[in-house]
Formats: C-alpha cells, structure tokens, sequence
C-alpha cells in the first residue's frame, strides 16, 4: 500500500517528464534549439512568428533576481533574528505569522501587487507601467519569505550550541557569533533554502500573470511590463489554440525550460542540503 | 532545595572551618580568589557559597560526581552562563591585580570573557580554517595586522604543540583535524590572545588515552605563563597535572588543598571516601 503511494507519486513525475519531452520534441523538430535560445523575439501566434525564448526568459530572471534581492537580506536577517535573540515566546508567535505568508493564495499576491502596490509605487517611481516588473518581484520576494526564513532557521539552529559557546567564550557579541560562526556553520542549508526560494520564485504564475503584463518584451528595464514563462504558458493555455499546431507546442518547450531551472536549482540544493546534514 | 538534601549528609559537619578556603600568607601569589559564591539556575541553587583561592601560574583542579557544581563553578568564571536566561550570581571572583570582581552585574560579560579562555568538554572548532579559528580571538581583540596575527597563531598553535602538525594546512578545515587535534586547536584559540586565565572544563573526556596524555603533557608547560582551572571527572588526571584541587559535592566545596595532600591525607572524611573509591 505504501509502496503504492510512492510508486505513484513517481510515476506521475516521470508521466509529467514524459509529456514535457515529447510535446515540445515536435516544437524542437522544427524550431532549432539555437535559433529557440538566441531569437530576441516571442510572437508565436503572429503571422510572422518568432520564437525566441530569451524576452520570456529575461523577464522572469528579473521577477525572481529582485524577488531575492528582497528575500535574501530580509530573510537573513529574520532568520538570525528567529534562531539568535528572539526567546522561545517571541519565536513560538512570530514564526507561525510568518508562515501564514506561505498560505495566502497567490492570486491575492498578484492582485495587492496589481491593484494597490503599483498605484502606490507610481507616485515615488516615475516612469512606472500599470503593469511592471519591479512590484510583481518585490511582492514575489515578499511571497518566497517564509520558505527562506524556516529552512535558513532550521539550519542556524541546527548548529551545536557547544560552537555558539566556544564563540562567547572568546569574547564574541551576539552579533559576531551569529556572523563569524552561525552562519558559516549553516552555510549550506542557508544556501540550499535561498536556491529553494529561487526556483521558487522563477515556477511562481499567478503573481506576475497579474501584475507583470502578458507582453513578451525583451526589456532592460523592471519598470515596464514582460511576460515571464509562467505568465505566457496561463496566456496560452487560456486561449484557444489548436491542438497539434506549432503554437500549441510552445506551451510545452517553454514549460520544459522553465522544469530545467527548476530542477537544476532543486538538485543544487538538495546535494547541499545532504552536505550541511552531514556536517555535525 | 539544596539544604533539605543536605540535611541528612554528614558534609555540613565535617566541611567548616578545617578547610583552606582562603589563601594562606605564603609566597604564592593568589590569581584571582572566590568569596562566597553562589549561583541559582532559575529557582535551582547549584553553587552554595564557594571560597577558593586560585594561585597564579598554578594548575588547580576540580573534582567532584556529576551534578555536584564544578562544571557550573567553572563557568561562573567567564561568565558563560549569562548565555541562558534565568542564570543569577551572588558573591566575588576577584581577579587579583585587576582587583575585577568577574560576576559583578555591573561588569560586561564580554569583558570578563576577553580575559578568560576557555576550553570546552567537546571539542568545537568553527567551520573555518585552522588559521582562522586560531586568530578568531584575536580579530574579536581588534589585532588585524597580518604579520602580529600570523606571529600568533603561530606561537598559540606552538604553545599547543599542534604547529608541526598543521603548518604545512594552515588553510585547510578545522574539521579534517583529528579529535585530539581538534582539541589542541581549541586550546591554541583559546591561548593566542593570551588570556589571564585558562579554563578547561572536562578537555580530555572525549579523547583517547594518548590523545589526553598529550595535552596532559601539555598543561605541564602551559602553566609556566598561564594560571589554569581545570574540571575533570578523572581522579588520577586531577592527581598528575594539579597543584591545587577542591573537592566538591552538591554545590558545596568540601574541601580545597595541595593536591597531594588532599588525595594522600584529606581533612574531611567525605574528601577520603570520594577519593578513594568509596562513592561518586
């Protein structure tokens, strides 16, 4: 019976590989991976269509580098914060609120982000679209908190009391403790939690779906709007597309891009992970 | 608490006025000296008035069973119990010539602690190199400049006799380091920003035996430049390595003596029948 749970779980993973591949192998078939990777533009259902990957590609780098220019240093300062000064009861309060971030529906980020972040922003931002890159991604950062903070927590604390001492006995102030020893004592399991939020952040749909624009534009600038790869894939399966046609199989290829980030950053942070348990 | 469990010992009685517990006028100069200390964790008192002299450059030992306080008398002396809310002292341990009393509320921890070293029962290197573990006290003192550090280091890690083996890894993980070695390297952090005092509570417990009879050995020729307070479960430890040693016994000091005496012809007949065998 439990085997036939796991067995389960498996098989749709590989059922959800299987599906990526070979639907977008028909869009690698006709599109070359080369022009797929360098093409500056995405105009899949256009007349003249260009497909390249890159404007989809930049905007969710943008949403998800100023989600984590957000979330890294706040949640490493909540995170020393969590594990280094507050007491037990502070903790016991603060962490479940923290948490409760997580349980809030994106669509609801995506609307705040929408509806009341951007007008606000305006009037301090000049040059700032109705729909932006800048306050999806801050939001986003916002959103991915709670992750980065528990597992960067966990790690803090999971470093030996015994080293904490060792560091006060030499003089060291709270503050260097948790800089000098805690955290190069957590490295990996912090690091593991900022790649976790990472992919995080780059697989979240709803927020920039909302807030960013559904326009591929390939843009140096966060405060115009861009589609993301999540954002295009919501657009396009929304649509009507015809089932077989080209159109309709970029819908997988840039699902799979986007399964290879993700994968990638999960796999780095979970051999860091397995390093940092193995540390003490 | 403590009294009630007193009571029916035979220790109240036989403990007084017999006992050293202030520094005879001899022609050793007195280190720091003890005056009436106690100390409560929370509502529990562990330390019930402890007076004890500790001569300077001289290795006094304490010895006692578990649970009867001279790991927590040990870690009145830098203050290390200030870590843990609920920890409250009462009483003087007066550095001599500074004439500091280290558990005056009015003195900070942090300084207390850049005076005093300390060597933990476990060994517990930071995650850094051996370099840096070794000059981490140093940095925490302000001494930055290359060439002082690495003289240092250097003369701390050959104080710990631990420099033939490590120099050729300066840079390499502390963790690669041997148990022993580990250990030795705690004591050379713990010498390079040449501390008043050396504590060492309980340092050879997780090491073999020719591991311990090396910083055994060690101790000998430390104690040249540094007066040393060491805890130790291990009667015949306490007997090679001591001068001094103080007898301890559910938060009371029963008796403090020459070490050779105390083992050899102890005033207090609980002192004979711990030392020899017959409890503990």
């Amino acid at each position: 019976m439990l085997f036939a749970c796991a067995a389960l779980s498996v098989a749709i993973t590989a059922a959800i590989v299987w599906v990526l591949v070979s639907e977008s192998w028909m869009f690698f078939s006709q599109i070359p991976l080369v022009t797929f990777l360098t093409d500056t533009q995405w105009t899949p259902v256009f007349t003249n269509a260009r497909y390249g990957i890159l404007p989809l590609l930049t905007a969710t780098l943008w949403a998800a580098g100023i989600a984590m220019a957000v979330a890294t240093p706040l949640g490493l300062v909540l995170s020393i914060y969590l594990s280094e000064f507050a007491g037990p009861r502070v903790r016991e309060i603060l962490k479940p609120i923290l948490e409760m971030l997580a349980a809030v529906p994106t669509v609801v980020f995506g609307y705040f982000a929408l509806l009341f972040l951007t007008p606000l922003a305006k009037q301090f931002i000049p040059g700032l679209s109705g729909f932006n890159l800048l306050v999806p991604g801050f939001v986003l950062g916002i959103m991915i908190l709670p992750y980065v903070v528990t597992i960067s927590e966990d790690a803090m604390r999971a470093v030996p009391m015994t080293l904490r001492e060792g560091a006060f006995a030499l003089g060291m102030s709270r503050w260097r403790t948790a800089f000098s020893v805690v955290i190069p004592g957590a490295f990996s399991g912090v690091t593991a939690a900022y790649l976790l939020a990472f992919s995080r952040a780059v697989g979240e749909t709803m927020i920039v779906a909302i807030a960013a624009g559904q326009n591929p534009n390939l843009t140096g600038d966060p405060r115009e709007g861009a589609a993301t790869i999540t954002a295009y894939i919501v657009q396009m399966s929304l649509g009507d597309l015809p089932h077989g046609t080209l159109a309709y199989s970029t819908i997988f290829a840039t699902g799979l891009v986007l399964f290879v980030i993700t994968l990638g950053f999960n796999v780095l942070g979970f051999v860091l992970r397995r390093k940092f348990r193995e540390a003490y | 608490m403590s009294d009630s469990m007193n009571a029916p010992h035979p220790i109240r009685d036989t403990s007084g006025d017999q006992t050293m517990t202030q520094a005879p006028a001899t022609e050793t100069p007195v280190r720091a000296q003890v005056r009436d200390l106690k100390f409560w964790y929370g509502k529990f008192q562990a330390l019930n008035g402890v007076s004890m002299p500790i001569y300077d450059r001289k290795v006094t030992a304490i010895i006692g069973p578990s649970g009867c306080g001279k790991s927590t008398l040990l870690r009145c002396f830098n203050r290390i119990h200030d870590l843990y809310p609920g920890s409250r002292y009462n009483g003087e341990i007066n550095l001599a010539p500074e004439g500091v009393n280290l558990v005056d509320k009015g003195i900070d921890p942090i300084l207390v602690r850049l005076l005093v070293g300390m060597v933990f029962q476990k060994p517990n290197p930071f995650p850094k190199s051996i370099f840096e573990n070794v000059a981490a006290g140093l940095y925490v003192r302000g001494i930055r400049n290359r060439t002082e550090v690495e003289g240092r280091v250097e003369e701390a890690l050959t104080q710990a006799a631990l420099w033939n083996e490590v120099k050729d890894r300066l840079s390499k993980p502390a963790f690669e380091l041997s148990g022993g070695q580990q250990q030795r390297l705690c004591i050379a952090r713990a010498l390079a920003p040449k501390p008043k005092l050396l504590l060492l509570d309980e340092p050879t417990s997780a090491l073999d035996p020719i591991a311990t009879a090396k910083i055994e050995e060690l101790m000998d020729s430390l104690v040249k430049d540094v007066t040393i307070l060491i805890v130790t479960h291990n009667l015949s430890q306490a007997a090679r390595i001591s001068k001094y040693t103080a007898f301890m016994h559910m938060g009371d000091l029963i008796e403090f003596a020459e070490t050779e005496q105390l083992f050899t012809n102890p005033a207090v007949s609980r002192t004979q029948d711990y030392v020899t065998g017959r409890f503990g």
